[in-house]
């Protein structure tokens, strides 16, 4: 199967170990992904919050490439994400927008494509019984709190493929490796975005909550699909347990790292070593038998 | 709150009625029962509760919408607008505020409009994200010089930050894309 892939400014960056991975689980399950030539920054909050116009040809611009090629578009990143599925959806209601985008954007482009997450590609997509077949390191019964954000499944008009208030594709996907999915209350709270660096008191408190959550209903880990979330759970953990005097030692990964490790990838090939949580005593018992 | 003189603020309210309804949010929609508020994980952090944002807007107090913290504290997660029973669309509501109390001056938290503003001239130049050159010259911008300043070594540490600028190799179309949405915006 072969789609247009946009992996956005983080995943060369603070989610570099999401590229790597992503192209590691690709490959395993033939999964022909096509860089966006040339793709450019989808304006994330900045664009939407100072001009409308801007917000929408961002992404539009990108779109257009693998509008031209015929192609769907998998996107990483749940932020980058929601600013593609926005723009789609505005461009398909309303031919003014339509124009005005592709007057910006100097293409032609009319949305005829479908912005898919990178988490619905492998789920729905490639499907969950080819991912279970190429699973060869079982998770073992890791308890795994499926932590989906804000922007995978909000705002629900935009026609996400999962459910707004209790998603729950990334449980099954869990199942699917052999982990155990926990059942908790903060799926789709917000992590605190952007609010963690420009003003962490009002931050931090998000994020706490999320890993107290995490924690009380027995998580030995999260998994996410955001470099956003991952970054505030991962490398703003020490500063939360600093203000909270908490002492979380909780691993936050992609889904998509615990995919490539079940299909047999090397910790250090797909980026583990760069998260601030050190998450490999943890994986030391994957592989074996299902215990839990 | 000092009286309200209704014939002045009733071609406010009339103004931004009609305003949002061409960008699709119907504010005169609104009852007043606060589930936006209710699952708005920054409320605490406000000044005016996302509900009273729309009660300000529909008494024609604008102004004061404009000047509130509020909207630089929303996270734009989007929670407002999904549970909203009469269908307001709180989340675009609040970026429609930003833009208007950015570009009239008035913002509350100016360090919000300035990272934004940063960001945005970094998308223009490289037509990516440049993160190094973003956090230097943000912490320039609103003299926190050494605001977040151990994170830089510690994300370099890992290889998640970059001395080199990112090479979208656009050909130039991210800069044309900024220059014409200027020249429509006609400055």
């Amino acid at each position: 199967m072969r789609i247009a892939y946009y992996p956005g400014c983080s995943l060369d960056t603070t989610g570099v170990e999401f590229r790597l991975s992503t192209a590691f689980c690709a490959n395993q399950l033939g999964l022909d992904l096509w860089e966006v030539p040339g793709w450019n920054c989808c304006g994330a909050s900045s664009a939407h919050s100072t001009d409308q116009l801007l917000s929408l040809a961002l992404p539009a611009r990108n779109l257009a490439i693998a509008e031209k090629e015929g192609l769907d578009m998998a996107v990483p990143c749940a932020a980058c994400y929601s600013r593609f599925k926005t723009v789609e959806a505005e461009v398909r209601q309303d031919e003014k927008v339509q124009q005005d985008v592709a007057q910006v954007i100097d293409m032609d482009y009319r949305a005829t494509n479908n912005t898919r997450s990178l988490l619905e590609v492998f789920v729905e997509q490639v499907g969950l019984d080819k991912i279970e077949a190429a699973v060869k390191k079982p998770l073992s019964g890791l308890k795994v709190a499926c932590y989906y954000g804000c922007y995978l499944v909000r705002p629900p008009k935009l026609g996400h493929f999962d459910r707004a208030e209790d998603p729950e594709s990334m449980d099954h996907l869990i199942v699917k490796l052999g982990g155990t999915p926990v059942e908790w209350p903060h799926k789709t709270e917000c992590c605190g975005a952007g609010m963690i660096t420009l003003s962490p008191e009002d931050g931090l408190p998000l994020t706490y909550e999320i890993l107290r959550a995490a924690q009380l209903c027995g998580a030995d880990c999260l998994a996410t699909a955001c470099p956003m979330c991952l970054m505030n759970l991962d490398l703003h953990q020490e500063s939360v347990n600093k203000k909270y005097k908490a002492d979380f030692n909780l691993p936050v990964f992609y889904f998509t790292e615990l995919m490539a490790l079940t299909f047999g990838a090397e910790p250090k090939e797909i980026g583990l070593d760069k998260h601030f949580v050190n998450s490999l005593p943890l994986l030391a018992g994957i592989g074996k038998k299902e215990t839990a | 709150m000092a009286g309200i003189e209704l014939s002045a603020v009733q071609p406010v309210a009339k103004e931004w009625t009609e305003k949002l309804q061409a960008a699709g949010i119907d504010i005169t929609s609104c009852y007043q029962c606060g589930k936006c508020t209710a699952g708005c994980p920054m409320a605490q952090s406000m000044d005016y509760s996302p509900r009273q944002i729309v009660r300000l807007l529909q008494l024609g107090l604008a102004d004061d919408a404009l000047r509130s913290r509020t909207i630089w504290m929303c996270a734009s997660c989007e929670t407002c607008a999904t549970r909203c029973p009469r269908d307001v669309d709180v989340a675009k509501l609040m970026d429609l505020l930003r833009i208007e109390a950015n570009r009239t001056g008035v913002a509350a938290v100016p360090e919000v409009p300035i990272f934004h503003k940063t960001f945005l001239e970094s998308v223009e130049r490289y037509g990516r994200v440049y993160e190094m050159e973003l956090m230097m010259k943000f912490n320039m911008r609103t003299r926190k010089l050494f605001n977040n300043v151990d994170l830089g070594p510690k994300m370099m540490s890992k290889g998640k930050l970059h001395f080199m600028p990112p090479k979208a190799d656009d050909g130039g179309a991210v800069k044309k894309l900024f220059e014409r949405v200027r020249e429509r915006r006609g400055n």
